[in-house]
């Protein structure tokens, strides 16, 4: 039986698509489709092993540009970097931020101090994390992400920042009792997202791109698993949450509520994923919120 | 950028994207729609031959806004509707909202609040360019829903926006430059330290940033108009560079 070799190019660039060695005489346009897709779709990893690859002894491989790339630690670095010392420069009162009389004067508020401290610990957290715990699937993203995702850091630190530390900022309405249990709040969430985070390096062995389930562990913040796909976003969610009572600022609550509106864009994505990958996921997970989103 | 033609923010039955097909809406939406650019068509023409028998009786621009404050406040406050009309043509939600809003914001956060300038001739100046360019974009929409669409209207449609869309931009900032030395001494729609929400809000500056903005937004957007010509009248292909 001779074979045809069929070739398909594009319509409007007449670049070549693909090109089919051994299509039976008798074949649908439908099957001839159906191959072409195969081809096509099949996107590979770097462990795949050429020998494994559905091909005949002449391996065809798609090139696609994904555009100018930078590592995802490289993003999260810088990115992170930004809001620690630019809240810095608030809270030291560096000149051109206020004015010349209140130039490196210091607030009377033990709260804004506090503030500070939870806000630099937050970011240096993410910092240390970005470089001893997080293993990353990908090792790039596109270069334009960190020009968006440094403005959105970085803009929002500064705007929150200048409030906290102005002249003329007004402590939590309810005094001590509101900083206290705010910063009760904070830190249990700091400690959950950290917890989090451990438990999903513990996962995936070093310099492995495995994926499974996560369950919770002998540390009682991981149980959360029990209910949510991500608990570091909730876990998150809940520290910006407590830094918002804490401080009684709106571009705080501002900043909150952006920030998880994206998380349980990116939970609901992750749950979707999870649920498509693992038959046996546990059914009474949410993404994000227990039991409502 | 308020005086924009968005393609996309259609009421139209067709899509007019790339490759042009004709997205069929159920019986009810394109009755509801059909009625829509019509009532908006219309709403539109009464602005625009209120105006002119204003100017013939008076003589003047002074006191024109004041007199057909209303019809313009009705009909370009229901045009908040087309956000949710994108949903069923299927166009940018984003690209509508930008837009209706920008309108909103000059109608009711400039025009209205700031009654010193409502005699100003940049104020005459995008409101004829609003009522031109709505009356031909609401009847595009309405021919072309009924599936009868005069060239002439299509035609209109994509070579009248090349004068009215700059002229337009120039009559919405000339007015809020106007309109600044106004807000400054009032004060007004701003929010100062100290207060407990630890928040302030300058009007003043928001609006020079306003002002700012445009220069970003106007050429895109024109850019834009400018291809969806060329495609839509001359048929031609254009590779647009995938973001």
């Amino acid at each position: 039986m001779k074979h045809y070799e069929v070739e398909i190019l594009d319509a409007k660039t007449r670049e070549k698509l693909c090109f089919l060695d051994k299509v039976e005489p008798q074949a649908t346009i439908a099957e001839i489709k159906n191959l072409f897709t195969k081809t096509q779709g099949r996107s590979l990893k770097d462990e795949d092993v050429l020998q494994s690859l559905p091909v005949g002894t002449t391996a065809t491989f798609y090139f696609r540009d994904l555009g100018a790339q930078i590592s995802w630690v490289t993003v999260f670095l810088t990115e992170y970097a930004g809001p620690l010392l630019i809240y810095l420069l608030f809270y030291f009162r560096v000149p051109f931020l206020y004015g010349p009389r209140y130039d490196f004067t210091a607030s009377r508020h033990a709260v804004v101090h506090l503030a500070c401290a939870c806000h630099s610990f937050h970011y240096i957290k993410r910092l240390l994390e970005t470089l001893f715990v997080h293993r990353f699937s990908h090792g790039t993203m596109p270069l334009r992400n960190i020009f968006k995702n440094c403005t959105y850091y970085w803009g929002f630190a500064a705007w929150m920042a200048y409030y906290i530390n102005h002249p003329l900022y007004t402590p939590p309405a309810y005094g001590d009792e509101q900083v206290k249990l705010a910063l009760a709040v904070f830190l249990f969430c700091q400690l959950g997202n950290f917890s989090i985070h451990v438990a999903l390096r513990n996962l995936r062995p070093a310099g492995s791109k495995t994926r499974k389930i996560p369950y919770p562990t002998r540390n009682p913040f991981t149980w959360l698993f029990l209910l949510v796909s991500c608990p570091n976003y909730t876990y998150e969610v809940g520290s910006w949450i407590g830094f918002t009572i804490m401080t009684q600022c709106l571009p705080v609550a501002l900043f909150s509520l952006v920030g998880f509106v994206q998380m349980a864009i990116w939970a609901q994505g992750k749950h979707r994923s999870y649920l498509r990958e693992f038959r046996d996921y546990p059914p009474l997970r949410s993404p994000i919120v227990p039991f409502l989103l | 950028m308020a005086s924009s033609e968005e393609d996309g923010s259609g009421n139209g039955s067709v899509e007019e994207k790339e490759n042009g097909k004709k997205r069929s809406l159920g019986a009810l939406a394109t009755a509801w729609l059909i009625f829509y650019n019509i009532a908006m068509t219309a709403g539109w023409l009464v602005l625009g031959i209120a105006m002119a028998r204003f100017y013939i009786q008076r003589g003047t621009h002074r006191g024109l806004f004041r007199s057909v404050q209303k019809i313009l406040k009705f009909f370009q406050t229901f045009a908040l509707l087309e956000v949710v009309h994108c949903a069923v043509v299927h166009t940018s939600v984003l690209v509508t909202g930008v837009q209706v809003s920008s309108r909103i914001f000059m109608v009711w956060f400039i025009a209205h609040s700031i009654k010193q300038i409502q005699n100003e001739e940049s104020v005459i100046l995008f409101l004829v360019v609003w009522t031109v360019t709505e009356i031909t974009r609401y009847s595009f929409y309405t021919f072309n829903l009924l599936n009868h669409l005069p060239y002439f209207i299509k035609w209109a449609r994509y070579n009248f926006f090349i004068i009215l869309y700059p002229a337009g931009v120039a009559g919405e900032l000339l007015t809020i430059y106007a309109a600044l030395p106004y807000v400054k001494k009032t004060g007004m729609y701003s929010l100062r330290l100290p207060n407990k929400y630890n928040v302030s809000f300058d009007y003043y500056y928001f609006l020079i940033i306003v002002m700012f903005s445009y220069i970003p937004l106007f050429p895109q957007l024109y850019l834009h108009m400018l291809r969806q010509r060329r495609k839509v009248l001359h048929g031609e292909v254009i590779v647009e560079k995938d973001d």
